[in-house]
């Protein structure tokens, strides 16, 4: 029986992760970012349903990205407690997405297990323009996903949902409303 | 002789098992070392994970000649490895290098965090590591 050579190609496992910071144009992103919600808008039959597309696509990132910044960083120590995780989340994670800290996080007043990422201008939706007949539709349910995969991959799990609040001094904010688990807070 | 075992939060997404000698028999004696690998999963999952804030967790457990050492990376992924009693920098290097192969590994698009791993090529370069120990 005369074996078949299989050609050795490069993998992605030989090539180097540790590699001098890039930086990824905006209007690549936001361009790669418009194809996507087209791309899933033909896909779709409801608002909801596109918001949960963009959800999940942001979540596989956000599963993946925790864990390479962390390898990347070279850390020796890691988050266990709940506010830690959120200021990383606030700080490390988004400078590494989009080159500084996010604009405030607060813990909701009502109810204990909530906490809000604020961020004033998110890149997903500097370029998008929602027309009337799609109504609250909010391209940062992108974005919700990123922060969703990466706190549950890290075990705090939560739901994460992205609210455009208008205000009078004519500057939108959008705040995602991190909602976490009942075991998660029963744990802390 | 070493086990080697990823798991993440649902069940293991690798295992490995190098350098077995000759005469060693075979069936028991590997469920032997996942039976210890899992018990020891259970000690760190509910105390160690969430005491300790460092990412190498050193010895968790014990049986006979063996220890097992563990390494929690921040998205939740636990590394523990079967050993005769190496050296702790040797298990530490072992840990490190083995957690960017797996980093480099979930860099594939195509490639679930969730997933048990099935990559050849993770297999041939994760062996790589363990000779080094």
């Amino acid at each position: 029986m005369s074996e078949r050579k299989v050609p050795i190609r490069a993998s992605i496992l030989d090539k180097p992760l540790i590699r001098p910071k890039t930086e990824v144009s905006l209007s690549s992103f936001a361009f790669l970012f418009s194809e996507i919600v087209q791309y899933s808008q033909t896909r779709v039959s409801s608002i909801a349903d596109l918001e949960k597309k963009l959800e999940t696509l942001g979540y596989s990132i956000g599963q993946k990205l925790i864990e390479m910044i962390s390898c990347r960083d070279r850390a020796t120590k890691r988050e266990t407690r709940l506010v830690g995780m959120l200021q990383y989340v606030s700080n490390v994670l988004w400078k590494h997405l989009f080159g500084k800290a996010a604009d405030n996080l607060e813990r909701s007043m009502e109810n204990e297990d909530e906490y809000m990422i604020h961020e004033n201008s998110p890149v997903t939706n500097t370029f998008v323009s929602v027309p009337a007949d799609m109504g609250h539709l909010n391209c940062a349910a992108f974005i919700a996903g990123i922060i969703a995969g990466a706190l549950d991959s890290a075990r705090f799990n939560a739901k994460v949902t992205a609210h455009l609040v208008e205000s009078e001094t004519g500057i939108d904010r959008t705040i995602f409303l991190v909602k976490f688990a009942p075991e998660v807070i029963s744990r802390e | 002789m070493v086990v080697f075992m990823i798991v993440g939060k649902a069940e293991p997404l690798y295992e490995l098992e190098y350098g077995r000698q000759q005469g060693e028999g075979l069936d028991d004696v590997a469920y032997l070392h996942e039976f210890i690998l899992y018990s020891s999963l259970d000690m760190i999952n509910n105390a160690a994970l969430w005491s300790n804030s460092a990412t190498f967790l050193r010895v968790v457990d014990k049986f006979n000649y063996l220890s097992v050492s563990a390494y929690a990376s921040q998205g939740g992924k636990i590394f523990l490895l079967l050993h005769p009693g190496k050296s702790e920098d040797a298990v530490r290097t072992f840990f490190v290098e083995a957690h960017e192969l797996y980093v480099k590994y979930l860099m594939n698009p195509f490639a679930n965090a969730d997933d048990p791993i099935v990559s050849p090529h993770f297999n041939a370069h994760m062996r790589n590591l363990a000779k080094k120990i």
